[in-house]
């Protein structure tokens, strides 16, 4: 069998150590137990579909859950068996961060962590069900640092039930003080079914107008302090003050970019020459298929060549550089392009020698109605 | 026949207290339907004729019980279709009344009983559905016993639903109900109380013979309208179409007339013969002209040939609905409908998109105005943007509006009714609990929420019934909206002077909140003439995006950007503004907005 192509994984863990109410992933409480039966599986898994992976990977992320949270011995095994990449990132919870869990990451290859610090405010945090404080943000942050990870993100989240316009500046001030290679800015998402929404969506709903201009005050605090907006939600330190190394996240950029991916562990997608199959979220169900030698129950979605260039778009115009078009006609509503060029919202162009469309500043902080509407 | 062995009934029963169970189990009691297969062969044959676009309406269905021919006459489903259900009451002598033993009397049938008691008719009360573990019979015998001023022992306890009790009925038909009295050396009348479209026969008259009869081939002429046919068939349903060698006085069936317009035979109308013509015809004609006009659009404007093919086939077999193609700048081309009134303009609607599926947006009903131009002509107005700016005078509608309520709810209704320019009549006690109120109000008052709310102040219990009073002038006004600076001909409205600018001021707020924000600010005014009287802003979105899009999510986002597309393409463009389908109902419930 020849090798293949994808040059992308994802590792999906998902264990943690109590469940945020906002949360939505497919997370798993507790449990230390049965940590090193998943990673078997999850290797299993991998072995399965070795076949799809070229030689050589260039990114791999390990997602959650809380991956760093898995019982230290099984996430070693995992860090080491699995394929080395030129990327190589862990998601994790300040307090879990420790100077063992550090060099953990480190042998294993670790080449980027993503800190889940969400906030600084003590109160938000506790809004947020988050079991630390914003000292041990601060310092998973220097422990990380610490261990000679050169390359950190921080998650940030806005728009929290109680959240001040102030305390939005407070948060973005304490996380620029730290100087993440990266950081993500999530808007608090009230998302149907969750704990969350059931006891404070009406809440939000309510500061909905208060908090209009929170993606606003972000971008603007975050690009003047010299960091990139490369994607809807994502900044990185831009190249004139990261002494030249582009730190946007590979491994997102690869989503972004509609490139091929394969994701293990449960409720994993992967995305395979037209094909996209996501693995049932059932732990059981998942660990017992993989002791049979057989595949984990999955989703199968084919996607035909009409949605593939419709996400090829969606995706695209989430990135601040211009999105080559030719050959995704098909997707673009062109009376629908003339009306937002019109209003200032997307712009055409060309670069290497086919056509491009981007998003203005504007058009990008509308992204979801413009890209709506720009799909044919 | 010998008058003597006919009954003439109907049902009238809320809907959902068993009236089509009832129906269906005196067609088996009686063996008019044999057996199973042949009901299903029945209905078969009914699908296949709606799927031509004809429904044979088996409006009165011919029984036999013990030596007695019982003719039962369905009445339309709607207490507002208050001429045809008296109509259809004419045509009988009596009248089961129905109430479910569960939920007891609702207004609905109140009125329609009503109706029937000043009709004269014989009321056979049956409570329904006993079988039922939440029944109350007792309770709900009592009251249909107190309403109808009969002992509660004389009213039947049945079940369609098992045919318990269904004999009984039958039998109490044929002993309470009297006997026609017409008189059949009389020169032929025939009261039209239906009629229906065949496409290979024309229109069937559905009659009651009241005086005299009719053979076929025999030249007839409706009184009123003075339309001549043929009799080209005579006969009753049986439940099928049954031919028969005459019709004669105190018999219900069909006449075949092999005319090809239904709205040359109109309700109410009495049928003669031409050899011996009646001089008189039958009392209670009326000639009913639509009052309430709205104007329908499809959805998608691709469909608008469908709409065109769709309200032809329905003018069919009603010949009360008018059209016309209307172009409107906002909605694109449709067409400009007259109804009976509100439940009518429902009707239509409901069978256009569920017969025909098709997806309408129907603007708010307005009625029919008579402007008198500078020049001293009159015209008539049916659509709010036709009316021209330089006018004389202006008239509308009024109805007389009676309103039968329980005498704690007079005060809401009176509160209901001056809010509508309503001036107060008479009202006189019905009972010691039962008040009746007349009024005198525009039909423009009441054509938009007036029964909601006049249902929600009396909580369900008000039964309203009205009829036309004539024209009258009023401080009429016409009220446009602009969206983004574009007149919206869709959302103009005629309203009175008086009310203008609290009216304009609703609208526009309703306006703000029914037209998403868009990538820039809306104005939205309300304006008569060029004076601007109302203005609000939808103030531009400033962010929508979705925010993690990872690689477990974009099947997910993708859908969703999908969804709203798709959302959009339901949207009416106004200029460079999405104006979704609701907000051209905003109008609809303007006058609900109390709080």
């Amino acid at each position: 069998m020849s090798a293949g192509t994808v040059r992308h994984l994802y590792v999906h863990l998902p264990f943690c150590a109590s469940r945020c109410g906002y949360c939505d992933f497919v997370t798993l409480v507790g449990r230390r137990e049965g940590h090193g039966g998943y990673v078997d599986s999850l290797l299993r898994e991998l072995e399965l579909e070795r076949g799809l992976l070229a030689p050589q990977l260039d990114t791999v992320f390990l997602g959650g859950g809380t991956p760093t949270f898995t019982e230290p011995g099984a996430l070693e095994r995992l860090l080491r068996a699995l394929p080395a990449a030129a990327e190589v990132t862990v998601e994790a919870n300040p307090e879990t961060v420790t100077p063992e869990l550090a060099a953990l990451l480190r042998r294993g290859g670790v080449t980027r962590v993503s800190l889940g610090a969400q906030s600084f405010q003590p109160e938000l945090l506790t809004m947020l069900d988050r079991r630390c404080g914003p000292d041990a943000v601060r310092s998973a942050f220097h422990t990380l640092r610490d261990a000679g990870v050169d390359n950190i993100s921080l998650d940030l989240i806005y728009g929290i039930p109680g959240q001040s316009a102030s305390d939005l500046e407070r948060d973005l001030d304490e996380a620029l003080e730290l100087r993440p290679e990266h950081i993500s800015c999530y808007e608090l998402e009230a998302k149907s079914g969750t704990r969350f929404t059931h006891e404070h969506g009406e809440e939000l709903a309510r500061q909905a107008d208060a908090m209009e201009d929170y993606f606003e005050r972000v971008v603007e605090r975050l690009t003047t302090y010299g960091y990139r907006w490369y994607e809807t939600a994502n900044f990185c330190l831009g190249l004139d003050r990261s002494a030249g190394r582009d730190l946007r996240s590979r491994h997102n950029l690869a989503y972004w970019h509609a490139r091929d991916y394969v994701g293990l562990g449960i409720g994993a997608v992967s995305t395979v020459d037209g094909h996209r199959w996501r693995n049932a979220p059932s732990l059981a169900r998942y660990v017992d298929a993989l002791e049979r030698g057989l595949r984990p129950p999955r989703e199968h979605e084919p996607l035909d060549a009409g949605v593939r260039q419709r996400e090829r778009v969606m995706l695209g115009l989430r990135l601040d550089e211009p999105l080559p078009v030719d050959g995704l006609d098909e997707a673009i509503d062109g009376i629908a392009l003339e009306r937002l060029e019109l209003l200032g919202l997307a712009r055409t162009g060309e670069a290497a020698g086919s056509r491009t469309l981007a998003l203005t500043n504007r058009g990008r902080f509308l992204g979801g109605g413009v890209t709506a509407e720009l799909l044919a | 026949m010998d008058q003597a062995k006919i009954r003439n009934f109907s049902i009238i029963a809320h809907i959902d207290h068993g009236k089509s169970t009832l129906a269906d189990r005196i067609l088996e009691v009686t063996h008019t339907v044999a057996d199973r297969d042949m009901r299903e062969q029945l209905l078969d044959s009914m699908e296949l004729e709606r799927e031509r676009g004809i429904t044979i309406k088996a409006q009165a269905v011919r029984v036999q019980w013990k030596g007695h021919q019982l003719n039962l006459i369905d009445t339309p489903g709607h207490v507002d279709f208050t001429y045809e259900v008296s109509r259809s009451l004419q045509a009988c002598e009596g009248a089961l009344l129905v109430v479910d033993a569960a939920q007891g009397i609702e207004a609905q049938t109140l009125a329609n009983a009503y109706l029937a008691i000043e009709n004269n008719l014989e009321i056979v009360p049956c409570v329904n559905k006993i079988d039922l573990p939440q029944a109350d019979p007792d309770r709900a015998a009592a009251e249909v016993a107190e309403l109808i001023g009969v002992g509660p022992g004389d009213v039947l306890r049945i079940s369609a639903k098992t045919g318990q009790g269904v004999p009984e009925v039958l039998d109490a038909i044929v002993d309470r109900v009297p006997a026609p009295e017409g008189d059949p050396a009389a020169p032929a009348r025939a009261l039209i109380f239906d009629s229906s479209y065949d496409q290979y026969r024309g229109v069937v008259a559905f009659v009651r013979m009241v005086h005299g009869k009719f053979t076929p081939r025999e030249p007839l002429r409706a009184m009123a309208q003075g339309t001549r046919f043929e009799a080209e068939e005579l006969g009753y349903f049986s439940p099928t179409r049954t031919e028969a060698p005459t019709l004669e006085a105190g018999e219900v069936g069909y006449v075949i007339t092999g005319l090809k317009d239904v709205s040359k035979l109109r309700v109410g109308d009495t049928l003669t013969s031409e050899a011996r013509p009646a001089s008189e015809p039958l009392p209670g004609y009326k000639d009913v002209k639509p009052m309430v006009f709205a104007g329908l659009f499809p959805t998608d404007s691709d469909d608008y040939p469908e709409l065109r093919d769709a309200l032809e086939r329905l003018k069919l077999n009603d010949a009360a609905l008018v059209y016309e193609p209307e172009s409107s700048q906002a909605l694109g081309f449709g067409f400009r409908c007259g109804f009976l009134g509100l439940l009518h303009m429902e009707i239509v609607r409901e069978r256009l998109e569920r017969e025909f599926d098709l997806d309408l947006l129907v603007t708010a009903p307005t009625v029919a105005y008579r402007v008198r131009r500078p020049n001293g002509d009159w015209v008539e107005v049916h659509n709010p943007s036709e009316m021209p700016d330089e006018v004389e005078e202006v008239e509308e509608p009024y109805i007389k509006a009676s309103i039968i309520v329980p005498k704690d709810y007079v005060g809401s209704v009176m509160e209901l009714n001056n809010e509508r320019r309503g001036r107060f009549d008479h009202m006189e006690y019905l009972s010691e609990e039962r008040v009746l109120l007349v009024y005198e109000l525009p039909l423009a008052e009441i054509v938009l929420d007036y029964y909601d709310q006049l249902k929600s102040r009396t909580r369900g219990y008000a039964s309203f019934d009205y009829d036309l009073s004539g024209f009258r002038p009023g401080k009429l006004v016409r009220v446009d909206v602009l969206v983004a600076g574009e007149p919206v001909d869709a959302l103009s409205l005629i309203l009175h002077r008086d009310a203008a600018y609290d009216r304009g001021r609703m609208l526009v707020e309703r306006l703000r909140e029914e037209i998403p924000r868009q990538f820039f600010d809306v104005a939205i005014q309300a304006a008569i003439g060029s004076r601007v009287i109302a203005r609000e802003t939808v103030k531009a979105r400033r962010k929508d995006v979705l925010a993690k899009c990872y690689g477990g999510d974009v099947s997910r986002k993708r859908k969703l950007l999908e969804k709203q597309k798709a959302g959009k393409k339901r949207m009416k463009r106004v200029g460079a503004v999405e104006v979704p389908q609701e907000a051209f109902l905003a109008v609809l419930n303007l006058n609900g907005e109390k709080k």
